[in-house]
C-alpha cells in the first residue's frame, strides 16, 4: 500500500511525459488521485499504533542497506501536507502565463518525481534510503529552478545544488559512521540506529554532521545564505515546491533522525541550536522590514518562521513538537499562498516592487480579500492557522527558557509589521497609472487559492483531528529521547 | 584463456584483412570476435585455472574485468565509427585497439611478474601508436612522443622495483614473493621497500596518480577523442586492476613506508585532480583532470586492501568506465558538429537535442558520484572500505573532493541549459544512439541494484 503511494508519482511522471498536449491534466489528475490515496490511508491509520504500513524488503543485502518504509503520526502529517500542496501546486501553473512554464510535459514529471522523492523522505526508515531519496529530492528542483528560473538562475542554483550537497553528504558521512557502530551485522535501521546509545562525545559530532544537513535545507541562520536568492530566482511552482515542503523535509529530519538519535549529542548542543534558531527569526524578521522586491521579503519571512519551529522543536517538549509539527502544515499552506500571490502580482504588474504598487484593493476586491486572509494567517492572529502553530510553538519555548520564547516572540510583532507595510503598499491607499490595469482574479486562480484558505480556517478554528493524529508519535518520541537523557 | 585466444585470433585477422582483402566486413568480424570472447569469458566463471607455471592466472576477479573491458570495447566500436573512415590506416587501428584490449586482459591475470611486465607493454604500445594517430596533428603527434617518453621511463622504474625484489626474494612469482615476504623477520628489509616503492612509482605513472600526472591532460587532449575515450576507460580500469592485484596477492603485508605513500598519492591526487579540473574550459582536458581524480578515489581501494576493496573497485571500474565512455560519446557527437571540444560547444543542447541533453545529465551525475547514479554506489563502496581501516582524514579529503567535482560537472549541465546560443542540429545514427542511452541506462540500474555486480566477486 505504501509502496503504491511512493511510487504512484513516479509511473504518474512517465505518464505525463507520454501525454504530451494534456500534460498538466495528467498530472493534475495524478496528483489528485494521490490525494485521495493518502486521506484514504489517514482513514485506516490508528494514532496509537504507532509505525503502521511497513513495508520491508532487502535492498542492498551485503550492505545491510533495506528498503523499509512505514507511516507514524509524524510522517502521517507530513505526507498529507505533501500530496494536498502537490495538485494545489500544479494548479496554480495553469493560469500562469508569464513565468515561462511553457505547456512541457517534462515540468511536471519533474514535480510528480519530486513528490515521490519528499514523500519517500518522509516515509523511510532506513538511513540509506532515507538518504537516497533525500538527494533524489534535490535533482528535479534544481532542474526546475535551471530550466524556468530568472536571469541569473545559472549562477545561483549552481550555490544552491553545491550548498545543499555538502550539507547533505556530512550527514551521509554520520550516517555511516552509525552505520559501523551498529552491532553484529551492520546496519543501517533506523531502530538500530534508537538503539546505539554512544558516547556523548561521539554523538556531538553526528549532532552537528546531521544537523548542518538539516540547518541547510531548512534554512537556519547562519546557514540561510542560498535561500533569498534561490526562492526570488526560481520559477514560482519551485519556490511553492522549495519553501512549503522541501524545507520540511529538514524539520522533519531533526525529528525523526537527529532528536531520538543522538539525545546526549541534543543535549549537550540543543541550547546552540535554539540560539542560532531565534537569531534567525530577528535577523530575517529586520531584514524582511527593509526588503523592497515582494518575493525577497516572503523568502526573508520564511527563514523566520522555520527559525521559530526549529527553536520549539529542539526545546523538546510536547508542546514544542507539536506546535513544530502543526506549524509546519501552517506554514506550507501559508507560504504557498502567499508566493502564489506574488506570482500575480507579478504576472499582472510585470514587477515585485513595493514602492511600485499601491490601490491595487480599489479595482480588485477579491484578490485583496484573498491576500489579506493568507496575509493574517502568515502573521498567526487568532482563528487562522498561524496562530495556533506559533501559540504552541512559543509555549513550548517559554517552558525552556522564558528570555528565549521573549526574543522568538518579536517574530509575531515584526512579522506583523512588515508584511502589514507590505500590504498596505500594495492593496491600499490611491491606485497609480500601473495598478490601474490590474484585473481581479479568474476562476481559476481562484480555484487554487480557495483551498488554501478553507485550510486556513480549518486547522485554525479545529486542529485537533491533525494534533491527535501525531500526537501518540511524538510522545513515544519523547519518551525514547528523555529516557536516554536521564540515564 | 580461451579469451585471451580468441582475441588473439581476431588481432591476426584483423591485421591479414590489409593482405586478402575483406576490409569490407572487418567491423562485423571484429563483433563476432568480441562477443565471442566475452562468452567465452563469462564460461570460465568460477573455474579458477592456473595457466603456464602460474604465469596466468585466471580467477574470478580477472573474469570480471575482462568481461568488463571487453563490454566497453564493444560500445566502443559503436561510438566510434568515424575513426575507421581513414582508408590508409583503417586496419592498424582495429588491430592496435584489439591488441592492447589483449594487454589489459593480462594485466588483470597475471601471476609472475614477468608477465605484469609485458602485460603493461602489450597494453602501453599500441596507445603509443594511437595517440598519434592524427598523423597532420601537431597536438596528435604531441601527445604520441609525450605518451611514449613517460612511458618508457616509468616502465623503467617499474622493472628496477622488479628486480630489487627478485634481488631479495629470489622469485617472479607473486606467490613466492608474498610467502618470502611475510617469512621475513624484523619488518621488511630495505631492498624491499625499495622495490615495492619503484614499483609504486611505475604503476603511478600509469594510473597517472599526483605527482607522476604530468603528461596525462597534454595527453588527453592531444589524441583524438575516441583514443582518448578508450584511455580513460579500458587503460585506466586496467591499470587499477593490475595495481590492485598486484598489490593484494603480493604486497598485503602492510609496511608504514608504502602505505603511508599510498596515502599520501591518494589525497594528492584526489586535490590536485579536482582543483584543476575547477579551472578548465576544455570539456576533453577536464574529462583528463577528473580521470586523475578518480585516480585518487581507486587509490582509496588500493590503501583498504581487504576482500571489500576488491568488490569496490570492480564497482568503481564499472561506473567510472560507463559514465565516462557516455561522456566522451556525448563530446564526440557534439564536437562532431561544433569542432571543437571547449564546454561551450554545449551550449543549448537541452533545447537542441534533449536526448542527448539527458543522457549527459545522467553521465554528469554519474561521474559526481549523485544518488541514484552507479557512480554514487562506486564513491560509496570505496569511502566506506576506506572507513573500515580509518582513514578517516583521507575519506573526509576524498569527500571535499566529491564536492569539488559537483562544481565542474554541473558547469557542462548548466551550459546546456543556456539560452543564447543558436547552433546546427547534431547528427546521429541509430546504432550511436541506442548504445549510449543503453550504457546510460546501465548506469542507472546499477545505482538501484548495485548487488547485481559487487556481490559478484
Amino acid at each position: 500500500m505504501l509502496s503504491v503511494l511512493i511510487f504512484f508519482p513516479f509511473v504518474a511522471a512517465l505518464a505525463t511525459l507520454l501525454a504530451k498536449e494534456n500534460a498538466k491534466h495528467v498530472a493534475l489528475g495524478a496528483a489528485i488521485i494521490e490525494f485521495a490515496l493518502s486521506v484514504w490511508m489517514v482513514m485506516q491509520f490508528n494514532p496509537q499504533g504507532g509505525t503502521q504500513f511497513v513495508v520491508d524488503y532487502w535492498w542492498v543485502p551485503a550492505l545491510g542497506i533495506s528498503f523499509k518504509v512505514g507511516i507514524d503520526g509524524i510522517s502521517m502529517l507530513m505526507v498529507l501536507l505533501t500530496t494536498f500542496l502537490v495538485p494545489v501546486i500544479i494548479l496554480s501553473t495553469f493560469s500562469n502565463i508569464s513565468a515561462r512554464i511553457s505547456r512541457l510535459p517534462i515540468f511536471y514529471a519533474l514535480v510528480l518525481l519530486m513528490q515521490m522523492a519528499l514523500i519517500g523522505v518522509f516515509v523511510a526508515l532506513d538511513g540509506f534510503l532515507f538518504y537516497i531519496f533525500w538527494e533524489l529530492a534535490l535533482i528535479p528542483i534544481y532542474l526546475i529552478c535551471l530550466m524556468w528560473g530568472g536571469k541569473d538562475r545559472l549562477r545561483i542554483t549552481l550555490k544552491f545544488f553545491i550548498y545543499t550537497l555538502s550539507g547533505s553528504l556530512l550527514m551521509l558521512v554520520g550516517l555511516i559512521y552509525l552505520y559501523l557502530q551498529t552491532p553484529g551485522v551492520h546496519t543501517f535501521d533506523l531502530q538500530a540506529f534508537y538503539k546505539l546509545h554512544l558516547p556523548a562525545s561521539e554523538q556531538g559530532y553526528i549532532f552537528w554532521a546531521f544537523f548542518a544537513a538539516f540547518a541547510i535545507k531548512m534554512p537556519v541562520f547562519p546557514f540561510h545564505t542560498w535561500q533569498p536568492d534561490t526562492y526570488t530566482d526560481a520559477p514560482t511552482p519551485g519556490t511553492m515546491l522549495l519553501s512549503g515542503i522541501m524545507l520540511k523535509m529538514g524539520i522533519y529530519g531533526v525529528i525523526r533522525w537527529l532528536l531520538p538519535v543522538v539525545p546526549l549529542g541534543v543535549n549537550e548542543w540543543g541550547t546552540t541550536a535554539i540560539v542560532l534558531s531565534v537569531i534567525g527569526v530577528v535577523y530575517a524578521s529586520c531584514i524582511a522590514l527593509v526588503q523592497k522586491d515582494f518575493k525577497r521579503l516572503i523568502a526573508y519571512s520564511s527563514i523566520a518562521h522555520v527559525g521559530l519551529i526549529a527553536a520549539g522543536i529542539f526545546s523538546l517538549n510536547i508542546q514544542g513538537l507539536q506546535g513544530g509539527m502543526i506549524q509546519m502544515l501552517s506554514h506550507g499552506i501559508n507560504v504557498v499562498g502567499m508566493f502564489y500571490i506574488a506570482d500575480i502580482l507579478m504576472t499582472r504588474m510585470n514587477t515585485r516592487n513595493l514602492d511600485e504598487l499601491g490601490g491595487i484593493r480599489n479595482v480588485a476586491p477579491a484578490f485583496a480579500t484573498y491576500f489579506v486572509i493568507i496575509l493574517l494567517a502568515t502573521v498567526a492572529l487568532p482563528l487562522t492557522n498561524g496562530f495556533i502553530g506559533e501559540f504552541l510553538l512559543i509555549n513550548g519555548l517559554y517552558q525552556y527558557n522564558a528570555w528565549m520564547a521573549a526574543v522568538a516572540g518579536l517574530t509575531i510583532i515584526l512579522g506583523a509589521v512588515y508584511m502589514l507595510v507590505a500590504y498596505k503598499k500594495i492593496a491600499l491607499g490611491e491606485t497609480n497609472k500601473l495598478t490601474e490595469t490590474f484585473n481581479d482574479l479568474t476562476m481559476q486562480e481562484k480555484s487554487v487559492l480557495i483551498p488554501l484558505v478553507v485550510m486556513i480556517f480549518a486547522i485554525g478554528i479545529y486542529p485537533k483531528p491533525l494534533l491527535d493524529i501525531a500526537e501518540p508519535s511524538v510522545k513515544n518520541l519523547l519518551d525514547i529521547i528523555h529516557g536516554t537523557i536521564v540515564k | 584463456m580461451t579469451t585471451l585466444i580468441i582475441l588473439s585470433a581476431l588481432g591476426l585477422v584483423t591485421l591479414f584483412s590489409e593482405i586478402i582483402g575483406y576490409k569490407k566486413i572487418l567491423l562485423p568480424l571484429t563483433f563476432i570476435g568480441l562477443a565471442a570472447a566475452l562468452i567465452a569469458g563469462v564460461m570460465d566463471w568460477n573455474t579458477s585455472k592456473h595457466y603456464l607455471n602460474e604465469m596466468m592466472i585466471v580467477d574470478n576477479y580477472s573474469i570480471a574485468f575482462t568481461v568488463l573491458m571487453i563490454a566497453i570495447t564493444i560500445i566502443w566500436f559503436i561510438l566510434s565509427p568515424d575513426f575507421f573512415h581513414e582508408p590508409a590506416s583503417r586496419v592498424d587501428h582495429f588491430a592496435l585497439i584489439i591488441f592492447a584490449l589483449i594487454g589489459a586482459q593480462l594485466m588483470t591475470s597475471f601471476g609472475n611478474m614477468i608477465m605484469l611486465f609485458l602485460a603493461i607493454e602489450i597494453l602501453s604500445i599500441p596507445m603509443f601508436i594511437l595517440a598519434g594517430s592524427n598523423k597532420s596533428s601537431l597536438a596528435s603527434n604531441e601527445a604520441a612522443l609525450k605518451y611514449f617518453l613517460m612511458g618508457a621511463f616509468a616502465t623503467g622504474f617499474l622493472l628496477f622495483g622488479i628486480a630489487l625484489l627478485y634481488g631479495e626474494t629470489g622469485s617472479f612469482n607473486l606467490q613466492s614473493i608474498s610467502i618470502a615476504m611475510s617469512n621475513q623477520s624484523g619488518g621488511a628489509s630495505i631492498m624491499v621497500v625499495a622495490g615495492v616503492l619503484l614499483i609504486l612509482i611505475g604503476l603511478s605513472f600509469k594510473v597517472s596518480a599526483v605527482p607522476f600526472h604530468f603528461w596525462a591532460p597534454d595527453v588527453y587532449t592531444g589524441s583524438p577523442t575516441v583514443v582518448t575515450a578508450y584511455m580513460s576507460t579500458v587503460v585506466k580500469t586496467a591499470a587499477f586492476a593490475g595495481f590492485f592485484r598486484l598489490f593484494f596477492t603480493c604486497f598485503s603485508v602492510s609496511s608504514a613506508v608504502w602505505i603511508n605513500t599510498i596515502w599520501i598519492l591518494s589525497a594528492l591526487t584526489i586535490i590536485v585532480g579536482n582543483i584543476t579540473a575547477v579551472y578548465q574550459v576544455n570539456f576533453k582536458r577536464m574529462l583528463a583532470y577528473s580521470s586523475i581524480a578518480h585516480a585518487g578515489y581507486m587509490l582509496m581501494a588500493i590503501l583498504a586492501l581487504n576482500n571489500y576493496a576488491q568488490q569496490s573497485i570492480l564497482f568503481y571500474g564499472i561506473a567510472y568506465s560507463i559514465s565516462s565512455i557516455t561522456a566522451f560519446g556525448v563530446l564526440l557527437a557534439v564536437s562532431h558538429t561544433t569542432k571543437n571540444d571547449s564546454i561551450t560547444s554545449f551550449n543549448g543542447l537541452a533545447k537542441k537535442n534533449p536526448l542527448l541533453a539527458f543522457i549527459t545529465i545522467l553521465a554528469m551525475l554519474s561521474l559526481a558520484g549523485i544518488p541514484p547514479m552507479a557512480g554514487f554506489f562506486a564513491k560509496y563502496y570505496i569511502f566506506t572500505a576506506a572507513l573500515q581501516q580509518h582513514y578517516y582524514w583521507l575519506v573526509i579529503i576524498a569527500v571535499a573532493g566529491s564536492l569539488t567535482g559537483v562544481y565542474y560537472y554541473f558547469k557542462v549541465i548548466i551550459a546546456m541549459f543556456r539560452t543564447e546560443t543558436e547552433s546546427a542540429e547534431i547528427p546521429m545514427t541509430f546504432p550511436f544512439k541506442t548504445a549510449l542511452l543503453f550504457i546510460s541506462i546501465v548506469a542507472l540500474v546499477l545505482g538501484l541494484m548495485p548487488q547485481w555486480v559487487a556481490g559478484l566477486l
